[in-house]
């Protein structure tokens, strides 16, 4: 068996909101192989955002360790943190974070062009990320032009156009309606039966239940069901 | 991340809110501008000035007399400073006043009496006519050089060469007018009349040469010249060096240029301090763009961004601006001047290099006042950024 491409032990996270501390992690421990669909279900305030902020290279770990891809991030600098952002790891996020002064082209060219692309290259990149999510025709719209699902669908495209090894989508389908949000989720299963290891942040059961796996997380605790769901209630 | 694709990213967000930025860079043209109308001003006075003291002749010396009792300069004893090396012409000139008549017009005038060097010394262009000959003065010619003024108030628009004017009942014949020198430094060169040294001796009664203009051959001799001029005179007249003065044009070029200096320094340092409040301007612009971009930021370091390239794109945007507004102001400077000049008079001089610091100093201003903002965004949390609203 290869290495798991996340392998996450013992993580601790607690920090300090208005003088009080909060354990936002526990000793977490989570190994996620390549090409895995997994999801983290978990009420809000349930550590599920600073795990998320974790396996996103955004933050790093009080104690535990962290290896992605095979290697360690406690120990990385900032800098470092950011190539691997670059390069591990493609973010969905709830809100779509688009830059909105750019066209959907541009937005989905910035990673690229943090990671020195040349412009021509970057360019039919980017180009053949937006004809992978159905968007070519928009190629020169603004995120302001865009129905929500377009805009994800932008957002997946820039997450995409790097080539990581991991999507990391944080409640992807939040802002959307149910189905749009089935768009999203099928297009994302798509990706996975292509081999991207994918992972959803979601506290939508709906969702969660279409992931080959789920874990979920409840007061900084992990706790992973495998099987069958039935019988478990909705998180809602 | 590419330099050219930093500008661009600048000149994106900068054309995304264009009247904050035009407003932005407002401080900056018009420090640069003022910088710039206010130096041009500045050197046009002084170069101004200079030319105004070339005019009363180059490479002068001036050895003024100020007790001709004891100090008596005769057509015999400067011959001798005619001798001192890198002398290359010596005038004296004796001098009174006058009341010059025709017909019915009477101006009161100051006569020179001196000899035909004077008008390579002085550089004393004439308009119509002649200047002094040498056998004018050596054969005592009744004759007499009109200046400017004189000849315009004796004779109007007639042409004055060949006409007499009176001086104390004798007639003495027209034979050329001084072009006009505008006055300088207190003296009006056009109010005067000039006259054979030895005509004019006699005219006003006395033999004294109270003035004595030399020139020397080049600029880096004179203070040498000036030397050599003095120790002559200390020779010539022991004892009585309170008695006459020498005086060196360069002396006279230098203070008038320290104070020309002074001031454009001045002019220059009061347009800076503009300029700095436009960079306050500048920053207190990025300040703001930077807590309102938090969002776009948090996102861009999310997908990869380095501390690097946010400390560039904005540092890059504040460049951008301050030296857009460089650009600006050179030109509105350049206008500015002209129209000046045109409209108030005042000679003005563009320097290139002026410009070329106002310029570079508004780029420095971009940087200096630029770097706090960039680096304040290049330091934000990237989860604090992507959470602000």
């Amino acid at each position: 068996m290869t290495a798991p491409i996340i392998d996450i032990q013992n993580m601790t996270k607690t920090y300090s909101l208005g003088g009080e501390v909060v354990k936002a992690l526990q000793n977490v421990s989570l190994q996620i192989e390549k090409g895995e669909f997994l999801a983290i279900v978990g009420p809000s305030g349930s550590g599920k955002s600073t795990f998320m902020n974790m396996i996103g290279c955004l933050d790093r770990p009080d104690s535990g360790r962290y290896f992605l891809d095979g290697k360690e991030i406690g120990k990385m600098s900032d800098n470092e943190l950011a190539v691997v952002r670059n390069e591990k790891i493609g973010f969905i996020f709830q809100n779509f974070n688009l830059l909105s002064r750019l066209t959907a082209l541009e937005n989905v060219e910035l990673p690229l062009l943090y990671r020195g692309t040349k412009a021509k290259e970057r360019k039919n990149m980017a180009y053949e990320c937006l004809e992978k999510v159905g968007l070519a025709d928009r190629a020169h719209h603004l995120p302001s032009q865009l129905s929500g699902g377009q805009q994800q669908r932008v957002a997946i495209a820039r997450a995409l156009v790097g080539n990581p090894p991991i999507l990391l989508a944080d409640e992807p389908t939040g802002a959307l309606d149910s189905k749009t949000s089935q768009e999203i989720i099928n297009m994302m299963k798509n990706l996975n039966e292509q081999g991207h290891t994918i992972i959803i942040i979601t506290h939508d059961w709906e969702v969660a239940k279409q992931a080959k796996r789920i874990v979920r997380i409840q007061d900084g605790c992990l706790s992973e069901s495998r099987g069958d769901f039935v019988g478990i209630p909705s998180i809602d | 991340m590419g330099f050219l694709q930093s500008i661009k990213m600048a000149l994106r967000s900068i054309q995304g809110n264009k009247l904050r930025s035009f407003l932005t860079m407002l401080g900056i043209i018009i420090g640069v501008s003022s910088v710039i109308v206010l130096i041009s001003i500045g050197q046009g006075t002084s170069e101004a000035v200079t030319n105004q003291i070339n005019r009363l002749g180059t490479n002068l010396l001036t050895v003024n007399v100020m007790d001709t009792d004891v100090v008596k300069l005769t057509q015999e004893n400067i011959e001798k400073f005619q001798k001192i090396e890198g002398v290359k012409a010596i005038a004296p000139v004796v001098s009174g006043r006058v009341v010059a008549k025709n017909g019915n017009t009477s101006t009161q005038v100051a006569l020179m009496g001196t000899t035909a060097p004077y008008q390579t010394v002085r550089d004393a262009q004439v308009s119509q006519g002649r200047f002094l000959s040498d056998i004018d003065v050596e054969y005592r010619q009744k004759i007499v050089v009109l200046g400017a003024n004189t000849a315009q108030t004796l004779f109007g628009m007639d042409n004055p060469i060949g006409k007499y004017v009176q001086i104390n009942g004798t007639s003495f014949k027209v034979v050329g007018v001084l072009a006009s020198k505008g006055g300088s430094l207190g003296q009006n060169g056009d109010d005067v009349m000039v006259m054979p040294l030895s005509t004019a001796q006699r005219v006003i009664k006395t033999t004294n040469i109270q003035t004595l203009y030399i020139q020397g051959k080049s600029a880096d001799q004179l203070d040498q010249v000036m030397g050599l001029v003095q120790r002559v005179l200390m020779n010539m007249f022991p004892n009585h060096q309170d008695s006459y003065s020498v005086f060196n044009q360069k002396d006279l070029m230098d203070t008038m240029s320290s104070v020309t200096n002074t001031m454009t320094m001045m002019l220059g340092g009061i347009a800076g301090i503009s300029l700095l409040v436009g960079g306050i301007g500048i920053m207190n612009i990025m300040l703001v763009s930077v807590s309102e971009r938090t969002r776009e930021i948090g996102i861009r370091k999310a997908i990869g961004a380095k501390r690097r390239d946010i400390l560039l794109q904005f540092l890059i945007e504040a460049i951008v601006l301050s030296s857009l507004g460089g650009i600006v102001g050179i030109m509105l400077g350049f206008a500015g001047g002209k129209l000046l000049a045109a409209m108030a008079g005042i000679t003005i001089s563009y320097s290139f290099s002026v410009s070329l610091i106002a310029f570079f100093f508004s780029l420095v201003v971009g940087v200096v006042f630029g770097v706090f903002p960039a680096s304040k965004a290049a330091k934000l949390d990237p989860i604090q950024a992507l959470r602000y609203e």
